[in-house]
């Protein structure tokens, strides 16, 4: 394959990702307001569009035209920078989840990830640490004594709940023997799922991805009666829009990643067993990723309308006294498993 | 110029021209922030030397983990006691009489030392498992150490955090 031929690939499908993932964030405020009005027996946005399915566009131009407020006390260029790195580093995870198998297109052998990395695992992890710079930042630059609180909790969190989440991948990795997503999917042929293989693991990363995204029953970063926003308190316009999106952003690659480390990633199980011809079995592999990610980012605003918030000192034990030793029971369990089966 | 060489550069420059700001700026928070740009600077330079397990580590360890506590420390200490932590100049003369002999001794070394270039190396094969595998046979007893040290190190964390019974 010529090198213009691999820039060409890799950009359509940088673009095409990039295009769906916005998509999906602005639908999924919009499921986000639907979901919860159903919880609540109301119904929701349905004044722009049929169904209110125009609302998400109009958020978008409302929150484009309000005027961009930097407070007096505010560290301008700190301000500014913290809601471009959530972006960057919410867009850039992305790179590494594969969404479908190894398909031949016009000629190609083109797998369906935009970068193949082997350490792609320890990629998402990097670059989620890197998300707490955002958050931290944005607390401490806003000069606002909420926004500073709201900031030291949420990296407060996020760097407790890290641990048993790394803990908990650790164990996906041990079965896998690899650190790259695609082997990661491809070990977990037929009903070798993970989450069935290592259910622990599974209930550990599933908290952690709880946590790690600050939805609730962890959103205590937010916490409006408390905080009146959190870390976003003093932002307005598109730097307030741009959390936004990265907090949405976030919730999918969370959904994505337990796809791909615990449910099977791509594939469907049994399938080959079809005799399907390989385009056919191709597209239902990505509907069937799309499908699994659907139902996860369901779940994530079921659980956040249904349940109500911790206490502070209540995440922290939850954080260190049970998921931590959970995750690493799931450890040696998942290294009993692995010998078993080889 | 090859892509290899315009990419080193690029990461040379990072790192030195953010290194120069961590060490000049007199706001504590833009100099962790120049230092987060450094260090992602160095992990470019071992991408390039085809040890991208070292790279991503050195991303987690130090810009996710070790730097986070500092812009911590600095974030709670500057705000919340009203002290302004800021960096200045002092001892100006002692300072550079020291820093220049030190860069004059290196930079003396450098233009009179002989440099040998080896021939390539055949690029690493597997870093990962070729880590693991050394990590498991030949440096086990370091391995070890380095766990017991680092359990000692937390052991000592949870006894210094810990209220004071009387």
């Amino acid at each position: 394959m010529s090198i213009l031929a691999i820039v060409l690939i890799t950009l359509v499908k940088i673009i095409i990702i990039a295009n769906v993932i916005l998509i999906t964030v602005s639908y999924l405020v919009y499921f986000e307001r639907k979901i919860s009005a159903w919880v609540q027996n109301r119904i929701g946005p349905n004044r722009v569009g049929p169904l209110g399915l125009f609302q998400p566009f109009a958020d978008v131009l409302k929150l484009m035209l309000k005027e961009d407020i930097v407070p007096d006390a505010a560290n301008k260029l700190v301000h500014t920078l913290a809601p471009v790195l959530a972006l960057i580093v919410a867009f850039t995870t992305y790179a590494v989840i594969p969404f479908g198998p190894v398909v031949t297109m016009f000629g190609y052998q083109i797998p369906l990830v935009v970068a193949d990395v082997n350490i792609g695992i320890l990629y998402v992890l990097a670059f989620t640490s890197i998300g707490v710079y955002a958050i931290t930042f944005s607390g401490w630059s806003s000069g606002s004594k909420y926004s500073l609180i709201g900031g030291i909790r949420s990296s407060a969190q996020m760097i407790s709940y890290e641990i048993s989440m790394g803990f908990s991948i650790a164990g996906v990795l041990l079965t896998a023997g690899s650190l790259r997503p695609m082997e990661i999917v491809a070990a977990q042929h037929g009903w070798m799922w993970n989450a069935v293989l290592q259910p622990i693991g599974f209930i550990t990363f599933l908290v952690s991805a709880f946590a790690e995204t600050n939805r609730l029953p962890f959103d205590l970063p937010e916490a409006e009666p408390e905080l009146v926003g959190g870390y976003h308190t003093e932002y307005s316009s598109m730097k307030f829009a741009s959390f936004f999106l990265a907090e949405y952003a976030n919730m999918i690659i969370a959904s994505a990643m337990i796809v791909t480390l615990y449910l099977g990633g791509w594939q469907v199980p049994y399938i080959e067993n079809f005799g399907l011809n390989a385009g056919i079995t191709a597209i239902m592999q990505v509907a069937a990723f799309l499908f699994k990610t659907g139902v996860l980012l369901f779940f994530f605003i079921w659980v956040r309308w249904s349940l109500p918030r911790f206490r502070y000192d209540q995440l922290m034990n939850i954080g260190w006294k049970v998921m931590f030793p959970l995750s690493l029971v799931n450890l040696i369990w998942a290294a009993i498993v692995t010998m078993l089966l080889n | 110029m090859d892509l290899y060489l315009i990419l080193f550069y690029f990461f040379a420059i990072i790192t030195l021209v953010s290194a120069f700001f961590v060490v000049t700026t007199r706001n504590v928070i833009y100099a962790a922030f120049n230092l987060m740009l450094t260090l992602f600077g160095v992990a470019g330079f071992y991408v390039l030397l085809g040890a991208d397990f070292i790279a991503i580590v050195q991303l987690i360890v130090y810009v996710g983990g070790i730097l986070i506590l500092l812009i911590f420390g600095v974030m709670l200490t500057n705000k919340i006691t009203d002290t302004d932590i800021k960096s200045g100049f002092l001892n100006r003369v002692p300072g550079l009489l020291i820093v220049g002999t030190f860069a004059g001794i290196l930079i003396g070394t450098l233009l009179k030392s002989t440099w040998r270039i080896a021939a390539p190396l055949p690029p690493p094969v597997a870093g990962l498992v070729g880590i693991g595998n050394l990590l498991m046979t030949e440096y086990t007893l370091i391995f070890e150490i380095l766990g017991a040290v680092l359990l000692i190190a937390l052991i000592g964390a949870a006894s210094i955090a810990r209220k004071q019974s009387n």
